[in-house]
């Protein structure tokens, strides 16, 4: 038997179908989104809780010091807000792309809702438009709150006030601001392409729990893969790269070309998925009522593609940048470490209210090595020791203070002062208005992973 | 000009993989009947009614829905309403949210305020209008899904089971909506287990036996291809109704199955034409006829009839 009105009828009938726009389906959607408590509940949470512990935490004594400015948030409100993005890029954000993202198609199977939303709107890519931009707008919605409401809450409870940066810097405010605000928006690039995947697992797994789980599931094999010592391009090629590498922002001059990277990673892998998952929604028999996932299918068009994607992107990364190794090299440490001890001598300095040096007069230097000498000065680990010198004009001695580093495979290390006392020994230092955070006892920094060319 | 049918289907032939869902299905609906849509599980009845939707193409076949031919997927012209397994219905959102979700999401702007209140008290469902539909009973979901189809004005209103857990006030309702919607011209294409319900609502049937069309028709045209039925007989005089039965060429008494209540009730086998002079006698007779009625509706003997040697066939 043969088909007599298989062949497309467009014109013939294309007066008579009237599809529901896109805009019209957000609308939909967004009213669907909005309506489930949990969706509210996390909104609500968003932009009140970061406020409210960022406030808290920032009036207590003692301080989150192994959190990334942490150790700053008495000191300028906008530490609290980057404190929340760490901890975001690393829990908040895939679990809520989870919640959100995870769901939107399968929330559908899940009601049986499908066909009386086909009947409705006719158009599957319609509905996946709507559906992508529906949770996308609650992702963006739940970023920004994080963003607002942690500024907002650090800046309430402590002020506008200067910031530190990663290489001991003083940030204006102004700067820190806008830093601070640049930080938040290059992280929605990561936070998309986990949205993406948590459409792509939406689509492909129906309303499989591993669907919901995706986003997160994903996060958590890339910070493991963070935490290998795995080559810098593939660290890079990585999408979560951006999660780690906002912190450049708050070096001088910035560490803006593994962001870059990391951003664009992101934003590649963004389109990739949610192009795939589109693919497999258009491909769907919704006439199955028993559908559950695309099983195998969905490995073929999902997993398969985006892995070939990491595969592309590692070597495109690798072309760009051709930096070997784990990137964490003996003279970058030192050089870090060096940046960061002149800034943050000078901060001392002021403190003790003593001559203000330049970081040009001091000429500090430092020598590191790894494992007391005995192993390669190269790559993460705890055991890396820096002698660091410096000059005082006018001042025949040389100022020599020793650190313990522990330096993570993302480039973050902790430095920790080992004396002189009176230098960096302990954590308060005397001044003449009583005792004060001592800046060299203990600070943050960063290796850049790609290869630099040192300034002066 | 004349109103063209509200489904014309020929030789709609439509598989899943190795199984073949329908084979060759002919369907006629004119605008203002109420058809019905009867066969055992898996007969093919709501991939039928997908089709009609527009939730799928048929693989083979033609099909025009409201003048207009329908070659591919989600391509049914506007004026089709209605659900296949079950409305589909948003549990966080009350039932005139849902209600008012879809009118936006159509465009009706009118249909957000008096059009939805409207709906929802042909349906019986204005007192609950603003709880959630997540506490709703299958009938009340049912009842709230075709509201939800109501709102589209629809010319051919296709549902699936419409009277699963429906309450005899929530069915009192349904029948009135969709009573009132085909005398209006709209053409209702209903599938249902419940042979009373289409018996009551529907002139037309068509059954359907693992994908193939075993009957279409008017269900007076039924009636007359079926066989003997046996009646339930209860009289006055039972003795007298007896010795006139088992006198009355082409009835047979059944002994035996009137045991249930009592001696006074008689079930007797026959066409109707038989059955029609065993009335007559009866009468002449002065015996009283208290209740005459099919054990087994005609619809469902000829669904029994029709369909099982397909199934005992497999």
């Amino acid at each position: 038997m043969t088909a007599t009105a298989t062949a497309p009828v467009a014109g013939e009938n294309a007066a008579a179908v009237r599809r529901v726009s896109v805009a019209r389906g957000y609308r939909f959607e967004l009213v669907k989104l909005v309506s489930q408590w949990r969706i509210r509940l996390v909104v609500l949470a968003c932009w009140t809780a970061p406020a409210l512990f960022v406030a808290a935490v920032s009036r207590q004594s003692t301080l989150p010091s192994d959190t990334l400015f942490g150790r700053w948030m008495h000191a300028t409100g906008w530490a609290g807000s980057l404190v929340v993005l760490g901890f975001a890029g690393t829990w908040a954000l895939p679990l809520l792309t989870s919640l959100v993202a995870g769901d939107v198609f399968a929330a559908e199977d899940r009601l049986g809702t499908w066909r009386h939303l086909l009947v409705a709107v006719r158009s599957p890519r319609r509905i996946f438009a709507a559906k992508a931009l529906a949770g996308l707008t609650v992702v963006l919605l739940l970023v920004v709150g994080l963003a607002c409401s942690s500024a907002g809450g650090g800046l309430l409870a402590v002020g506008n006030h200067p910031l530190v940066g990663l290489d001991g810097h003083l940030l204006a405010p102004s700067d820190a601001a806008g830093k601070v605000l640049l930080a938040w928006a290059c992280v929605l690039a990561p936070t998309l392409a986990l949205a993406a995947i948590g459409l792509l697992g939406s689509v492909a797994l129906g309303r499989s729990p591993m669907g919901l789980l995706l986003p997160a599931l994903v996060a958590l094999a890339m910070q493991l893969a963070q935490m290998l010592p795995l080559p810098v391009a593939v660290r890079l090629a990585l999408p979560g790269y951006a999660f780690i590498s906002w912190n450049g922002l708050f070096t001088d001059p910035a560490q803006l070309r593994p962001l870059a990277i990391g951003v664009a990673v992101g934003l590649v892998w963004a389109v990739a998925a949610t192009a795939l998952a589109y693919a497999v929604f258009v491909r769907r028999d919704f006439t199955n009522a028993s559908y559950d996932g695309t099983g195998r299918r969905a490995v073929t068009l999902g997993a398969l593609p985006l892995a070939a994607l990491l595969g592309a992107t590692v070597a495109a990364v690798a072309v760009a940048t051709p930096s070997a190794g784990s990137g964490i090299g003996q003279d970058k440490v030192q050089r870090s470490v060096a940046v960061a001890f002149a800034h943050l001598y000078r901060m001392q300095t002021a403190e003790l209210k003593r001559p203000a040096v330049t970081e040009a007069e001091l000429r500090v230097s430092a020598a590191c090595n790894k494992g007391g000498g005995q192993r390669t000065a190269e790559g993460a680990g705890n055991d890396w020791r820096c002698v660091v010198s410096w000059h005082l004009p006018g001042v025949q001695a040389v100022g020599t203070a020793v650190y313990q580093l522990d330096i993570t495979s993302d480039g973050r290390f902790v430095a920790d002062g080992d004396g002189p006392k009176e230098v960096n020994g302990y954590f308060l230092v005397r001044t003449p208005i009583g005792d004060a955070p001592n800046p060299l006892w203990q600070f943050d920094g960063n290796v850049e992973l790609l290869d630099t060319t040192p300034k002066g | 000009m004349e109103t063209p049918p509200a489904v014309r289907a020929r030789g709609i032939t439509r598989c899943f993989d190795e199984v073949v869902a329908l084979d060759g299905v002919d369907l006629d609906v004119e605008p203002g009947r109420i058809h019905g849509l009867v066969g055992p599980n898996g007969a093919g009845k709501t991939t039928l009614l997908g089709l009609l939707l527009g939730l799928a193409a048929a693989d083979s076949g033609s099909l025009h829905i409201l003048g207009a031919p329908v070659g591919r997927a989600l391509a049914a012209p506007e004026g089709v309403a209605g659900f296949v397994d079950g409305p589909g219905l948003y549990p966080s959102l009350t039932a005139r949210q849902n209600l008012a979700a879809l009118a936006a999401l159509r465009g009706g702007r009118d249909a957000r305020t008096t059009a939805i209140d409207d709906v929802l008290d042909q349906v019986g469902l204005t007192d609950v209008a603003d709880d959630k539909a997540r506490g709703f009973s299958l009938g009340m979901r049912q009842r709230l899904g075709l509201a939800a189809a109501l709102l589209a004005e629809p010319r051919l209103l296709v549902l699936d089971e419409p009277s699963n857990g429906l309450d005899p006030a929530g069915k009192k309702h349904v029948h009135g909506v969709l009573t009132r919607l085909a005398a209006e011209g709209t053409a209702v294409v209903l599938s249902s287990h419940r042979m009373d319900d289409l018996e009551a609502l529907c002139s037309e049937v068509t059954i359907l036996a693992t994908g193939r069309v075993v009957f279409s028709g008017p269900l007076s045209k039924l009636a007359a291809e079926n066989g003997e039925l046996d009646y339930r007989l209860l009289t006055s005089d039972p003795r007298a109704a007896r010795t006139l039965a088992a006198g009355t060429d082409g009835v047979r008494v059944v002994e035996g199955a009137g045991e249930w209540r009592g001696a006074e009730a008689l079930v007797v086998c026959a066409l109707v034409p038989a059955l029609d002079e065993l009335v007559a006698r009866l009468v002449r007779e002065g015996v009283a006829i208290r209740e005459l009625a099919p054990v087994v509706s005609p619809l469902e003997a000829a669904f029994l009839t029709l369909t099982q040697p397909q199934e005992d066939g497999r």
